[in-house]
Parts: structure tokens; sequence; C-alpha cells
């Protein structure tokens, strides 16, 4: 338990003598550190982990060598990935097999094991350090802050790199200070909307209230989404750290963390990490000895996108459907059990301790005149590397999709990046050089957004794209108010209608109004942007929306009633496969003999096309 | 009341008293009670109201709204295929597809000898391994058509045995 600043500055020397002797090799080991981001974790970070340890064993190797967790290294792709220190060496899709082979030569040996190096696609050259990767090059860790470097489940560890730091700095200020130094940092809330988050403080710290709350938003809800998945798991008293100095600037004694039922590592670290800031002192009554109360309880979802909206948020944690209530009054005055709160997104809270710690000048220095510090971003679709990253804000999207991404795989040709999920738009290659902020994204036509970056080739269909979209909204709208529940629909069967191939060029006109119409008047952002996927898509990519209903053709060869699978006669060796395959005996001919697919027979589904050898079937 | 049993009632009181303490407690009670009894049908969401004080009509309108709470018991194995962005423009919805085509269901749906629920999931955050499945919590990554089928009948073969 730590109770004063005299213990804490004692405690944070041993830990960063301990993380530094790790790193170093001082203590006399070499520590192998395993990701543990769910990514690693989908494809075997956990067996890796235990075999290592028992690995070590067998060796004789206790003492010597030490296997641990680390926090996301956010280059998921290549996962799972394995560090071993202090000789600095990183392996990539590192499988249970590669074990042995890793301790016997790089541990006992000191020999690198090449075939488990990271090859740069562009220089094709082997690379065994992090900090070589071209993927690591543009980034900057604030929000992510500890991942790839500590143990997330080790308190320990995070102090001996900093952590709570922050916290020291904002309780010898006035409350009032330390939202000033917010207020300077020019931090803007990360979840989407772009808000100061200074100003919200504000709001919260001026009403005079015994019963003030924070809350942690981390219903991240956008599908194609995991940056704050990432910062849960892999630094989870940032946020915590965050939310503790939010209560102390507002003058709330009570935090609560709204996670997503659909991660289950990220509330078992926090679970994990709450009870040893518990432990510790750094929650509770009377933290460092300043006569501050704070703690902090977890609440789940349940699978409702819709409960990523402020409001309706609040209404789930009270036991409520999770519909969204009118505005004003706003939560700061009217939030949790009609209390003061704050709402605040957890990249947003992991942004704080370093605010407090660095300075607000040192945060503002990063980024561009109207958005400052960094964002990460959960880089995914049809791009070489998929991970989480965290850049400064105005680096573009260029940047972001070639330098960071490694371009486009097998390659395609880059079609649109979506920002912003079901709520934002499509940018296109004219917009790549455009510098990432909250205003550029919305001046092109899209935004910002939670942080999901999703690129697109050209086999993505764009109708379809909007129709996915639109099929999500549809079905997460919480019926509370018809604009969005009936418009919604409307706009979505106006889609299938169009890739059934039985739109018309009217359909177009009513989307277009219809997309106001709910724009204008749905109560909350869910509904009011239902329309903007459709609105981009439509904009950029008229042509396909033509080719859908004038030449009832899907350019990209997505939609299924507008395409056929036909075999080039001339490439087909009459090898059979694909007949024999075909679920629905939809292909025909003789052995040696091209073959043809009876398309009254064709369902479309693609098998004999991922069967055929010669490349002898095509979409058109 | 009468179609629960003793030891329901009582699993199900004990999940309510861990919450004695909480202010509106309701979504915590019905995430325990969906995760440890399986499903909350209506003698439960009753049993619940009778102890918590809130009306039946609100639990159930509770329990209607959110997708991860069900009515009805859910198959020994429950699939779930992820169709978040990511996984959707990588061809999940190919994956499901074919899931519904073997199992002869819908998403949403169970088959009829409770073996296999097939359910439609928003982004787990497996987006590196797109298109992502998980089947009572083993996630099985980069899938594709075959695979699907593969993993159908390893399940089918492992049954109902436990």
């Amino acid at each position: 338990m730590i109770k004063t600043e005299k213990d804490l500055e004692l405690k944070v020397k041993e830990c960063s003598k301990n993380l530094s002797d790790k790193y170093s090799g001082k203590n006399g080991k070499i520590s192998v550190l395993v990701c543990s981001g769910t990514g690693c974790l989908a494809t075997g970070a956990k067996d890796l982990l235990e075999t290592l340890q028992e690995e070590i064993k067998n060796h004789g190797l206790e003492g010597k060598v030490e296997a641990s967790k680390v926090g996301c290294f956010g280059f998921c792709s290549q996962g799972p990935f394995v560090k071993i220190v202090p000789q600095n060496i990183v392996y990539r899709a590192v499988k249970v097999e590669d074990i042995k082979e890793i301790i016997e030569k790089t541990i006992v040996g000191g020999e690198i094991l090449e075939r488990l190096l990271y090859v740069d696609p562009v220089t094709k050259e082997k690379v065994s350090k992090l900090e070589d990767m071209a993927f690591y090059k543009k980034q900057v860790k604030v929000a992510l802050y500890g991942c790839g470097v500590v143990n997330p489940e080790d308190i320990n560890e995070a102090l001996g790199n900093g952590a709570y730091q922050g916290l020291v700095k904002a309780l010898k200020m006035d409350p009032q200070e330390v939202i000033n130094e917010v207020l300077a940092s020019g931090l803007r809330g990360r979840g989407g909307g772009g808000f100061p988050t200074g100003r919200k403080w504000q709001f919260a710290h001026d009403q005079v209230n015994d019963e003030k709350y924070v809350i942690c938003n981390g219903d991240e809800g956008d599908p194609g989404a995991f940056m704050d998945e990432g910062i849960l798991e892999g630094n989870p008293l940032g946020v915590i750290e965050g939310m503790t100095i939010a209560g102390y600037a507002i003058g709330a004694k009570q935090g609560y963390f709204y996670v997503r039922a659909e991660y289950p590592t990220a509330v078992a670290r926090l679970k994990n990490a709450i009870a040893q800031a518990k432990e510790m002192g750094f929650l509770g009554k009377n933290i460092l000895n300043t006569g501050f109360d704070f703690n902090i309880g977890i609440r789940l979802g349940a699978g409702a996108f819709v409960c990523g909206e402020e409001t309706a948020l609040l209404n789930s944690i009270e036991g409520k459907r999770g519909m969204p209530r009118p505005r004003p009054p706003f939560p700061a005055v009217k939030g949790l059990w009609q209390h003061p709160s704050i709402i605040n997104n957890v990249e947003t809270l992991a942004c704080v301790p370093y605010i407090l710690r660095e300075g607000a000048s040192k945060f503002n220095s990063l980024g561009t005149e109207k958005s400052k510090g960094t964002k990460v971003f959960a880089l995914g679709g049809k791009v070489n590397n998929v991970g989480l990253v965290e850049v400064p804000m105005g680096i573009t999207l260029r940047e972001l999709i070639y330098d960071i991404g490694g371009g486009i795989p097998n390659g395609k040709k880059f079609k649109a990046i979506q920002t912003g999920g079901p709520s934002g738009g499509c940018l296109t290659e004219k917009d790549l050089d455009t510098p990432i902020d909250y205003d550029n994204l919305v001046a092109k036509g899209s935004m910002m957004g939670s942080g999901g970056a999703i690129v697109m080739d050209e086999d993505n269909c764009m109708v379809d794209v909007a129709k996915f979209y639109m099929d999500f909204i549809c079905d997460e709208s919480c019926g509370k108010c018809s604009p969005c529940r009936i418009g919604t629909k409307r706009m979505l069967e106006i889609l299938n209608k169009i890739t059934d191939g039985n739109g018309t060029m009217e359909d177009l006109d009513e989307l277009e109004e219809l997309a106001q119409v709910v724009k204008a008047n749905s109560v909350c952002g869910l509904g009011q942007t239902s329309a903007n996927p459709i609105v981009s898509t439509m904009k950029q990519f008229r042509e396909e929306y033509i080719a859908h209903i004038v030449d009832k053709k899907c350019p990209a060869h997505v939609c299924k009633n507008l395409m056929e699978y036909k075999i080039v006669a001339d490439k087909c060796k009459g090898c059979t496969l694909c007949a024999r395959n075909c679920p629905v005996k939809a292909i025909s001919g003789t052995v040696k003999m091209p073959h043809v697919i009876d398309q009254s027979k064709c369902i479309k589904c693609g098998l004999c096309l991922a069967n055929c050898k010669f490349d002898a079937i095509i979409k058109e | 009341m009468a179609k629960l049993s003793a030891s329901a009632v009582k699993q199900i009181k004990e999940i309510i008293n861990r919450y004695r303490d909480e202010r509106t407690p309701l979504m915590m009670i019905l995430s325990d009670i969906q995760k440890e009894y399986g499903y909350i049908p209506l003698d439960v969401q009753e049993l619940v109201s009778e102890e918590t004080g809130i009306p039946v009509a609100e639990i159930y309108g509770v329990v209607t709204f959110y997708s991860f709470f069900s009515l009805n018991p859910k198959g020994k194995y429950v699939i779930g295929v992820c169709l978040g962005t990511a996984c959707y423009v990588k061809g999940g919805q190919q994956i499901i597809d074919k899931f519904s085509e073997l199992l002869g269901i819908k998403p949403g749906e169970t088959t009829e000898d409770g073996l296999f629920t097939l359910s439609a999931l928003r982004c787990i955050g497996a987006c590196s391994i797109a298109p992502a499945v998980n089947i009572n919590g083993k996630v099985y990554p980069k899938m594709t058509v075959d695979k699907v089928i593969k993993v159908v009948e390893e399940y089918r073969k492992l049954g109902g045995a436990n």
C-alpha cells in the first residue's frame, strides 16, 4: 500500500530499475515477451507462452530465462510476435513447433532464426528489430503507451514505465488547473465527435452536486474497429489513471467502465488492473494522502451498438433498454442517475496521463492546428499490414495506407478507405494526400470516427459496402424514433433492390431525399449519421450505382444477381474438379473437354473458382 | 414459477444476491444468468422480478433489446461468424452462408438436435485474421468455405459427447 509520495518515489525507483534491468539483461536473465493482444491470442499466443514456460523448465533454464506477457505490438497480421531481450530480436508468426528451436538456437546458442524474421515487402530485407520495420517508423505511442513494452497484468512494470506520474502531478494541482491543462492540450474526444475534452470536464466541474460520475465509454461497436480493445488490453492502467484524474478534476468519487461483452480479454485485464491499483492505494479512500477518494466499477454491454451513444449508455448502466435520451439536459448536467457525469472514450482517457505527465505543450506540439496529439487507427481490410497504429494527427492517408500499411495485397488496385464506420464515409485516390484531422476528413465527406480505417480494393463493390453498413444500422436502430427506425429500413430496401438488379434511377433521388430526412430528424447520432455511407458512396462512386441500375452489372462482380461465373473454354483442361465440387451440379462436360456452367442452376457460391487450378473460371 | 426446478431457483437467487448492494443491477444480473444458466426464459424473468421488484414487462423489454440475451436455450456449440467490416470485405458473408446451408438454419437459430446455434457477430476485434469465426470461445482464423465444411464435420463428430 502506497500512502505517501515518498513511498511512491521509492516504489517507482525500484520498479524502474527492475524494468530497465529486464531490458538490458542486467538482471542476469533473458526475457521472452509474448504478445498478448486479441489478434495474437487468436493465432495461438496463449499456447506459445505455456509451451515456452514448459520448455524453459525442460531445458533447466529456470531462473536464467523468463517468459512473460506483453501488451499488443500492434502489428497483428504478422502475429503472434515474440520478442527476446536484451538481444532485442523479434520473431513473427511463431508457432508452438518453433519454441524448442528458439530456446536451443537463439537463447542458448545466440543464433538468429532467419525464417522467423519479418521480411520487408519493399526491400525484401529481413528485419530483426521492431524499430527498423516501416510499420513502426511513423508511429508515436501516447494512448498505446507501454503497449509492446510492459506486461499489462503487472502494475509494477507499468509503474517502472511512468504510470501514475500524471496523477501525482494532478493531485498537486487545483482541479481547475487540471482542467486548464487539458484545455491547453487541445485534446478532443476520440470516440468520433471530437468535442474538446477540457470543455466537457469544465461543464461537469461547474455543476454544484455532491454526486458526480466519470464514465469511460468502451462500447466500441464500429464493425472493423479495435482501437479501444487494444488500449484496454495493452494499457489498462493508463485508462484507469486518466479516469482517476478526470474524477479529481470534476469532483467525482466514482467512475464506471462500460465495456462491450465481446471483449473478454480487455475486461479481464481491466478487472486485474483495478484490483492491483486498489491494492497499491491508487484507488479507494484518501489516495496518496491527499484526501481524494475514487473508486471504479465495470459494467458490461450486452450486444447493442446504440449503447455507444452516451445517453443510451447511461440508460444501459441504469438497467434499462439502451435507448438515447433527448438532450438537453446534457449528461454533464443530468447524467447517470440524474447526476452530473462526463462520458469519455477509452482513447481520450488514455491520453490524459500523458498530458499531465509530459505537459500540455508537449501533447499539443503533435498534430495539426485544430487536432492535437495522436490518433489510434485500426487499419484493416485489403492492406498488407493489418494492425493497430498510433500516428500524430496530420499524417496523410497515403502514409497510413502505403508507408505504414505496406500497400494493397496481391497487386490489386486501391479503391477507397472507409473511415468512421457506419457513421463515416469513403475517401478515394484523390484524397490520399489529405492530412488526417477531424476537420479535413469532414470536409472531404467522411469523418475521423473512432479510428476504424478499412481499406478496399477493386474487388469491393461500393453499393454492397453501403448496403452492408445500412444493414448494420437498420439492425442496430433502437426503434425509439421513427426517422431512424423506418428510414433506415426503407433505405436498405432500396439498396437491396439496386443490388438485386431491379433498381431505377428514381431510386437514387429517393435515397438522397431519405438520407436528408433521416439526418435532420433522428434523435441521436446513430440515426443522424446513418445515411453517411450511402451519401458518400453515391457521391464518389455514382457510376457504380448507375452500372447496377442501367447496365444491370456489378463492376466488382460482388452482387450475385448481377454477375455470372463463366468457364473460359481455351483455359479449361476438363479436369472435372469444378463439376465434382459444384454443390448444385450446375457444371457439365466430358473429361479433358471444356466444361460449361448452367446459369439457371448456378447459385454463385464460388467454389468452382476457388478450386480451379488453371484460372479457367472468371467472374463477369 | 412451478416450471423452474429448485436448483434453478437457488442458482438464480444466488446470482441476484451478488448484486444486492448495486444501484440498478438489472444488466449485471441478466448477464450472469445468460452466462451461467444459458438463457433467460419468462419464468426466470418472473423470479428476477419477484426478487428485485422490477416489473416483468421492464425485464422482458431489456432481455429482448440486447442481442446477448436469449429467451431460448442455445445449442451446445455456438458458432459466431464475424461480420464486422474487415471480415465482411474479406468474405465473411460467404462463410456464414455456408454454415447456414450445412446446418439448415438461419443466423439466430438453433438446430433441432440442440447441437448448433448460428449467430452473426459484430466485430470481435480479430480483424488481422479476417474472416474470423468463434465457436464456444475458440477463434478460427482466416476461414474459407472449405474450412467451414471441415469444422462442421469436426463438431458433428464430437456430437453431444462431453
